[in-house]
């Protein structure tokens, strides 16, 4: 039990910032805009919130400090996409090799020191009990506010009239436009809204999860938080599924291998992949289901007729 | 998209070394780093032997690198460099082998030099350090100051480097205490910290109290100073990050090596060689040994200076994994066995992963 309790602890935390960044994305490509720079712009929230983290030795304000420059350097896509029209896979390509090449020369100074790290909840008494207690009670913040996030943008999405005139705009810019919907300023937000997720996302790598800056330690999160969006059928709930279950397989393989159970190299590396998109393809099965769920104007340029 | 990547970086790089070849008379020696030169771990361990080179020679010397190289891209990257006039050429990884290799054979009077690999030329020496003879003190500290008898060990990729290391730290482990037992895990990258953290809590969640790292960051240490554990450094001292859980870490330093090559080649009396030195020659050194009571630090300063003296962790008698003898009383293994060690000794529970 108690190593059960071990496991899911971790689990969860291999899943927020995977979870936390391909939320973000969601909504930008609900939107209708295809943001591939999601690994340049978690790698610029874990180098900016670390320094400010070590700076000020507030982990809460590092955080705050990743999610701004996620926003900020996401606006500069913003920029390109939206206002300037380019193409939106070659210019999301851009904003993760510029964000993996600034962030290291940014963080130059900082490799090699130790920052702080955000602290789990603790209440007394609740975070005490047996089995549930640490697992409901005892998490890092950023854990809750994953999950809330998750609901947030459920509900926005799907039960509020800015969450039906952002998919509307997702799926069809041109009649959007006719009707007087300012498409443009909608999907700045959405982007900036993705920014903000994916540098927190950063940010929780470099303050919780592994308290300290390293070129490239993001190692590849962004990527698996975009395929996450595709076989999740763009549904906030079941990235949050997909998110867990890539988490879950990972840390059971790595228990696995600890237990010496023989299982070839191979396939315990390949399976936390696999068996995400196993389970996400089974639960997306339904095709017309996907292709309503599909933003039907993603990755296409708009440029409003004067 | 990473080749693309890494194509920027060494384009950026390579205006670096176009601008500095300028200056004409010097003795060049460029550098050539899979990771980028500030990594905390392993190329930033080579760009601080080019820092010394350039300290110790000072005006005689000029150096240069090129980071974030991609193995199976890099032979242009040393086509430029030796056209760029290098005089010798440092390629820092394994993967970068054989794309060195042919750059060699097409520019025989530019000398070159490669790490951790076995092909040679006229031209090209190769170099390595015994990281193993650390292992094996590690080993013994891990036998005398673990409570479960267990110990966790994290890995990349199941080469004979690698391999090799496990071995070493069983070795000295059961050389404590016959029945300790080590748990290995593989995390199929040389550096994510992330998965390496998880690594950590895995093991530790299964029981073992002290965690040895093949792997380049030091996430494995942060968990175990945050669960009040221990563990070891890996490629670069580790201390800041856990102040008391590292008990020592294997400390890669190639500067002087570094200084007595060029030195070599700027008098003419440079040849191909394979040079694999250790903590004899301080080409790997320990870092200080703390969070130990006096007893133990002492063992491990005793193993350390017999190992200086010339003494192999793999003396026999050592079995392999099944039991079958494969060192008798007193025979040292060979050097070529090590470098290609493809089997456990016995005293692992696990079986190497097919790859």
């Amino acid at each position: 039990m108690e190593i059960l309790v071990a496991i899911l602890l971790t689990v969860a935390t291999a899943a927020t910032p995977l979870l936390i960044a391909a939320i973000g994305e969601l909504v930008v490509e609900r939107s209708g805009v295809l943001n591939l720079g999601v690994e340049g712009m978690i790698i610029m929230g874990a180098v900016s919130g670390f320094i400010a983290g070590y700076v000020t030795g507030s982990p809460w304000l590092g955080l705050l400090a990743a999610i701004v420059v996620g926003a900020l350097f996401s606006l500069l896509f913003g920029f390109m996409v939206l206002t300037l029209a380019t193409n939106q896979v070659a210019t999301g390509l851009s904003l993760t090799l510029l964000g993996l090449g600034l962030s290291g020369m940014i963080g130059a100074k900082f490799v090699g020191v130790p920052g702080p790290k955000l602290s789990n909840l603790y209440i007394p008494g609740l975070t005490d009990l047996p089995v549930v207690g640490r697992l409901v009670f005892g998490q890092d913040p950023v854990v809750y506010l994953s999950i809330a996030l998750t609901f947030g943008v459920g509900w926005f999405l799907f039960r509020t009239r800015t969450g039906l005139t952002l998919r509307a705009i997702g799926d069809s810019h041109g009649s959007a436009h006719a009707l007087g919907i300012s498409v443009v300023g909608y999907r700045y937000l959405a982007v900036m809204f993705g920014g903000a997720c994916s540098g927190l996302a950063g940010g929780y790598l470099s303050l919780v999860y592994t308290p300290q800056w390293t070129e490239n330690m993001s190692a590849g999160r962004g990527w698996i938080a975009l395929a996450l969006v595709v076989f999740a059928s763009w549904r906030p709930w079941r990235v949050l599924g997909g998110a867990y279950i890539f988490g879950a397989v990972w840390i059971g393989q790595l228990h696995a291998q600890a237990f010496g159970i023989p299982v070839p190299g191979q396939v315990l590396a390949a399976a936390p992949y696999a068996a995400t998109i196993l389970v996400l393809v089974l639960i997306s099965r339904n095709k017309r289901l996907t292709m309503m769920n599909t933003p039907a104007s993603l990755g296409q340029p708009f440029v409003p007729d004067r | 998209m990473k080749k693309l990547l890494f194509a920027l970086s060494a384009a950026s790089a390579m205006v670096l070394v176009a601008a500095s070849a300028q200056a004409q008379d010097k003795f060049k020696a460029c550098f050539v780093y899979v990771g980028s030169h500030t990594d905390g771990g392993y190329s930033e361990g080579h760009d601080h032997g080019r820092q010394f080179l350039e300290k110790e020679l000072g005006d005689k010397v000029q150096t240069s690198f090129v980071e974030n190289v991609a193995e199976a891209d890099s032979e242009r990257t040393f086509e430029r460099l030796a056209r760029e006039g290098c005089n010798l050429v440092f390629g820092t990884s394994f993967g970068f082998m054989d794309p060195e290799l042919k750059v060699a054979k097409r520019f025989p009077k530019v000398l070159f030099e490669h790490a951790t690999g076995f092909k040679t030329a006229d031209n090209m020496a190769t170099y390595n350090a015994r990281f193993y003879e650390g292992r094996y003190i590690q080993g013994q500290i891990a036998a005398k100051m673990s409570k479960a008898g267990l110990a966790g060990y994290i890995v990349s990729f199941p080469i004979p480097e690698v391999i090799m290391g496990i071995n070493s730290f069983i070795l000295g482990a059961q050389s404590i205490n016959p029945d300790f037992k080590v748990k290995i895990v593989w995390v199929r990258s040389w550096f994510d910290p992330g998965k390496e953290a998880d690594a950590a809590k895995a093991l530790f969640d299964q029981g073992a109290d002290i965690v040895a790292q093949h792997t380049d960051s030091p996430a494995p240490l942060q968990i175990a100073q945050e669960r009040g554990l221990h563990g070891f450094g890996q490629a670069s001292d580790m201390i800041s990050f856990a102040p008391k859980a590292q008990y020592t870490a294997i400390v890669d330093n190639w500067g002087p090596y570094y200084v007595e090559r060029v030195k070599a080649a700027m008098d003419g009396t440079w040849k191909s060689q394979q040079s694999w030195e250790g903590l004899k020659e301080k080409i790997l050194v320990m870092a200080p040994y703390t969070n130990l009571p006096d007893d133990v630090k002492k063992m491990a300063e005793e193993t350390e200076a017999k190992i200086v003296g010339g003494w192999n962790p793999f003396t026999g008698p050592v079995s392999k994994q099944d039991g079958s003898p494969w060192l008798k009383d007193g025979e040292v293994s060979d050097d070529g066995t090590l470098l290609g060690m493809n089997f456990y000794v016995k005293g692992i529970d696990d079986a190497i992963p097919n790859n």
